[in-house]
């Protein structure tokens, strides 16, 4: 269980969560959606200890995180895994080396075992033979999925994804959400996912929170929050320009 | 007035952190260089980028250096009779001055700059967040190897610019303007001390220091996408060729 309590964070004068509290169950596929800049992001950093608050805690199974440093901040962080963004893959590293990255780093596997769960991991992302790229060599999409298969090498117990179909064709998005679903059928990992896809989201959603003002204003199913009458939910999972939310 | 004196503290307050910032960066970086275990893929990867690549941009200044110096030199002595001297001159000042300087000038722009940049990039990329994710120190894993490249790259260059600058020298001196060339080397080996090496090679040592500590603190914490890095790159050669100057002249009245 992952509790954000009373979350306080601010840039400079920006207030980015103003007492934000959420429960995320075990194993579960949770979707944070809001709009850009509510802090969705800023939420998984803040879990990750990338980020401090000014005011609240965040436990993990009974742990508070922020006041987590040194090597037991890193113990807790081998428990997770990131799917970044922009995948956040390591230049210099061919497509290979980079997923046996945290393996090499954190364990004392033989090589031959890296060599088998590296490309174990390549095959589920649908990505064998492709060891010998560099990231510069990979389209977007590749590059996701090879970062997804990084992230979960390690075989953690929480997985996050950082808007992880940003800037992919539509089947391209669909075919991430179904791998990140039969992943989770398979790995039983929490999910813990920030999203824009609407709706194509909610069908891998086992829960859906919205993050909107610095607060999180409805948690449910993806039909619940589907079918939720406050407004500010229907003009955002609609796409409105009017409404309570200003467009601007 | 008003605004001006909140400007001005605003100021003072901005450099003051900045320094604080950069000196636990650099005390963090420098006792991470003893846990182990070294990054050795890194460090002879960062060795090649800052030594190996660099060495013939280094011959190259190097043999130019010598060559003008002989050149000043002979004319300045010979107004006093003094050409046998050419020699010293042009080793004193390369050992001592020209050579640690004007080598970590020449590594700050060719490698120093790159160094911020990949750092830079590394950072907007979010490349560093993703280590931090994986519970793995980027000082030690990113800034250690440089560190220690540094160490070992910039004396060694320091070097090869000295020796190379001698026979520039030697080369005008000698074959162009027909000074001896028993006296050339015979007065210069008289005149040069092993003092004059150790002081050139402890110049370059804390060059190397001065290069890697700023040049990674600039990338290590560059931000707002690409014009953050190339404002962190540009901030981190002026600030690197400044400290070099101002810290040479300290090491040079001391030594």
């Amino acid at each position: 269980m992952i509790q954000f309590r009373n979350l306080h964070k601010s840039f400079g004068t920006q207030r980015v969560l103003a007492g934000m509290n959420l429960e995320i169950p075990e194993r579960s596929i949770f979707v944070v959606i809001g709009r850009s800049g509510a802090g969705k992001s800023c939420l998984l950093k803040l879990l990750i200890g990338l980020l401090h608050p000014e005011a609240g805690e965040i436990q993990v199974n009974g742990v508070d995180v922020c006041s987590l440093r040194g090597r037991t901040l890193n113990d807790m962080r081998s428990r997770f895994g990131m799917l970044f963004q922009g995948g956040a893959l390591f230049d210099s590293l061919s497509v290979y080396d980079n997923v046996a990255f945290p393996l090499r780093e954190k364990t004392r596997f033989s090589e031959s075992t890296i060599r088998r769960k590296v490309h174990e991991r390549l095959a589920q992302v649908g990505l064998s033979g492709i060891d010998e790229k560099f990231p510069a060599e990979l389209s977007g999409g590749m590059r996701k999925r090879v970062a997804l298969a990084r992230a979960l090498v390690s075989e953690p117990e929480i997985l996050l994804f950082d808007e992880p179909t940003t800037g992919l064709d539509p089947i391209r998005v669909n075919a991430i959400h179904q791998l990140i679903r039969d992943l989770h059928k398979k790995l039983r990992f929490t999910a813990i996912i920030v999203s824009h896809e609407i709706p194509e989201i909610f069908s891998i959603a086992t829960h859906v929170a919205m993050l909107h003002d610095g607060t999180i204003i409805a948690t449910g199913t993806a039909d619940e929050i589907q079918a939720s009458p406050n407004p500010v939910i229907q003009q955002f999972i609609h796409g409105r320009s009017e409404g309570p939310i200003e467009a601007n | 007035m008003f605004t001006l004196a909140r400007s001005c503290a605003r100021l003072i307050y901005f450099t003051l952190s900045e320094m604080g910032r950069m000196g636990i960066f650099l005390a963090t970086s420098l006792l991470q260089i003893v846990v182990p275990p070294l990054q050795v893929t890194q460090l002879l990867r960062r060795i090649d980028f800052i030594g190996a690549r660099s060495l013939l941009l280094i011959i190259f200044t190097g043999a130019f250096t010598g060559m003008v110096v002989a050149f000043q030199g002979y004319t300045a002595l010979r107004r006093f009779g003094g050409e046998a001297f050419l020699g010293p001159g042009v080793g004193l000042s390369l050992i001592r001055e020209l050579g640690p300087v004007l080598s970590a000038l020449m590594i700050t722009g060719r490698a120093g700059s790159a160094l911020t940049a990949e750092l830079g990039i590394m950072r907007i990329t979010e490349q560093i967040d993703a280590l931090e994710v994986m519970a793995l120190n980027p000082i030690r894993y990113l800034v250690v190897p440089i560190l220690v490249a540094t160490l070992i790259t910039f004396p060694l260059l320091n070097a090869v610019f000295v020796v190379v600058g001698i026979y520039g020298g030697y080369l005008v001196g000698v074959e162009l303007l027909g000074v001896s060339a028993g006296s050339y080397f015979s007065q210069m080996s008289s005149a040069v001390t092993s003092a004059d090496v150790w002081g050139g090679l402890y110049k370059s040592l804390s060059f190397g220091l001065i290069v890697a500590w700023v040049c990674c603190f600039k990338g290590f914490y560059a931000a707002r996408g690409a014009e953050g890095v190339s404002h962190a790159t540009t901030q981190a050669v002026v600030m690197c060729s400044v400290l070099i100057l101002v810290w040479d002249y300290f090491l040079t009245s001391i030594l």
